[in-house]
């Protein structure tokens, strides 16, 4: 009898053990699929037609400056539209609205999270870019910004239902304690709660960041995919071309093994890198939080 | 009179009796056929295989797009039977099939004009070969350059893996000359799709696209066109590109992998004759027998 609980006990935690360890060899394996099928560009293009300013691949033009530039500009405004809108709306639902109308607010938040793509971009298409080329009278509503804008909704779901859980996760006591040492409402919002629940945020944007940089049928439906270099500012107001649509749209059209094939997976790395290094960063700052908090404990 | 049947029975597929007679003379299995290619070809293809399908039951025929180099690329790695292009294969695309044991097989199927298409808003009327390629070279960026309003030009053209890309890259921004090496201006906007394309030139006004005749709608504005700057200026119709006026016209073909037999070669040779190209007709595409095919109309 008592043989038998061990061994499902020894079954259960070595799949467990081997559920943790396999996602670490599912992002190994990855990365070595990506170098694999990737790292041959290296030899069959110069480094510096690499750097070079023009995509043109079918007339061998490899340059992969537009295209990070292009998905940097996108990630970047779709994250200046959703941290701060995102992180008021989670302070507002956990902090301040009353319980029933949070009770129905993070449901349907929620809800907009699962909208697929596509019908964004569909409605991207007919009918935020032809509002955003008349209002701002843009050549063309199919911008960098347009895409900037449908990516923030997508990633508001996401932030907003993780902050919120982080925000709610801050133990009553403190609210308590900073209002009973005669805190503001607001001062205990953004001097106690907030800063207590920092790490959880962090993921959140982090999360929704990570949602942005790697959408793609969005992207591709509503940025004109022109693959120009961003050079200056008003760059946000013209079309720009993106690693993923990239990827999606010309992967389907090229020979396996060709040079165009290996550059592709040059971007899947590219991709690979930035996500890496965002999350290298994060969880820097979030070890670092808790050590301080720590030492503050003690 | 044996053709008139014929035509009765693609018709009403009701006619149960005359399709089953129609099957027996078939193979009489069940034959499946994987077509794939163009976009601009593939809602000609998927008619195509509506209207054969309904005259022999036996024959499945399941038709996608995704353009014309994923449909060679296709046919080299041996996923379909049949590849639609709207642009013959390339030397390389060739070698790479013969690699793999592929010969393929071609077939002129159609014949397609790329119309000019703009916003119905925009005031100018006609364009010359060098003035589009100037356009899609980025050097004219007003339409004021060309006659129309002080307004931005919008270049709108397909994705780099469409054979209308490649097409309107050689005849057109490159005018045909074969040492020319000049390219797409890189702030044109390559969309995924033909209705990529139509929805932003419906709604923008500074907007110029290219496609094949058969997507144009009436909601969009056809500019006539000229091979030099002297004119004539012309506007694609089924008559204009059968007698050669219209400059912008090209043919669209199925490849196959190696001579065609069995079913594959039915439907080919299916696709070939006059009921079939009659549906090229009715699509907007131009039939290839089309002397044959208007003595038909007439009757």
């Amino acid at each position: 009898m008592k043989l038998k609980v061990n061994w499902i006990e020894l079954i259960i935690e070595s799949l467990i053990r081997a559920t943790g360890y396999s996602a670490i060899l599912f992002v190994v394996l990855i990365l070595i699929f990506l170098l694999r099928e990737g790292l041959p560009a290296f030899g069959e293009v110069k480094l510096e037609a690499l750097f070079g300013e023009r995509w043109y691949p079918t007339e061998g033009h490899f340059g992969l400056l537009p295209l990070i530039g292009g998905s940097l500009i996108v990630t970047l405004g779709a994250a200046a539209i959703a941290v701060p809108f995102g992180l008021a709306t989670a302070v507002f639902i956990a902090e301040v609205a009353p319980r029933w109308v949070r009770e129905v607010l993070k449901p349907l938040i929620e809800i907009l999270g699962g909208l697929p793509s596509v019908v964004l971009g569909f409605m991207g298409m007919l009918v935020l870019a032809p509002f955003i080329r008349t209002t701002l009278n843009t050549p063309t509503g199919l911008t960098a910004f347009t895409g900037s804008l449908l990516l923030a909704g997508m990633a508001l779901p996401t932030l907003v239902s993780v902050a919120e859980d982080a925000l709610d996760s801050v133990p009553r006591s403190y609210r308590d304690a900073a209002l009973a040492l005669g805190a503001t409402q607001w001062q205990t919002i953004w001097r106690v709660t907030v800063p207590a629940a920092r790490s959880g945020i962090l993921t959140a944007i982090m999360l929704g960041i990570g949602r942005a940089i790697g959408e793609t049928m969005t992207v591709m439906m509503v940025t004109g995919n022109a693959a120009r270099m961003p050079t200056s500012l008003n760059a946000l107001f013209l079309p720009v071309r993106t690693m993923t649509a990239t990827i999606a749209a010309e992967m389907g059209e090229v020979a396996n093994g060709s040079t165009h094939y290996h550059v592709l997976f040059t971007i899947g790395i590219v991709l690979f890198l930035i996500s890496f290094v965002v999350n290298l960063t994060a969880s820097a700052v979030v070890f670092r939080q808790k050590k301080r908090s720590q030492r503050l404990l003690s | 009179m044996l053709f008139a049947t014929c035509l009765l029975m693609v018709l009403s597929p009701l006619l149960t009796a005359c399709d089953a007679s129609q099957a027996d003379a078939a193979s009489g299995a069940q034959a499946a056929i994987e077509n794939k290619g163009s976009d601009t070809m593939v809602n000609l293809a998927l008619a195509w295989a509506e209207a054969y399908q309904s005259q022999q039951p036996d024959v499945r025929l399941s038709v996608t797009g995704g353009g014309s180099g994923t449909g060679i690329a296709a046919l080299i790695n041996g996923t379909v039977d049949i590849a639609n292009a709207s642009r013959a294969i390339k030397a390389e695309e060739r070698q790479k099939a013969e690699a793999n044991g592929i010969e393929p097989v071609e077939f002129v199927v159609a014949r397609d004009a790329i119309a000019i298409v703009v916003n119905p808003a925009n005031p100018v009327n006609q364009l010359s070969l060098p003035q589009l390629s100037a356009i899609y070279r980025g050097e004219i960026t007003n339409w004021r350059e060309v006659g129309g309003e002080d307004r931005p030009i919008v270049l709108l053209s397909r994705e780099t893996n469409s054979g209308t890309h490649v097409f309107f890259l050689e005849h057109i921004v490159r005018l045909g000359e074969k040492d020319n090496k000049d390219l797409f201006s890189p702030d044109t906007l390559l969309m995924p799709s033909s209705e990529g394309i139509s929805t932003e030139v419906r709604q923008n006004p500074n907007a110029i696209g290219y496609d094949g005749l058969g997507y144009v709608t009436p909601d969009m504005k056809t500019v006539a066109v000229a091979a030099t700057d002297d004119g004539p200026y012309v506007l694609p119709t089924i008559a204009t590109v059968n007698d050669q006026s219209y400059p912008i016209a090209r043919d669209l073909y199925m490849y196959t992998r190696g001579e065609p037999a069995g079913a594959i070669k039915e439907y080919i040779d299916w696709v070939l004759s006059p009921e079939a190209q009659r549906i090229v007709a009715q699509l907007g595409f131009v039939p290839i027998k089309s002397d044959f095919v208007t003595a038909l109309i007439s009757k």
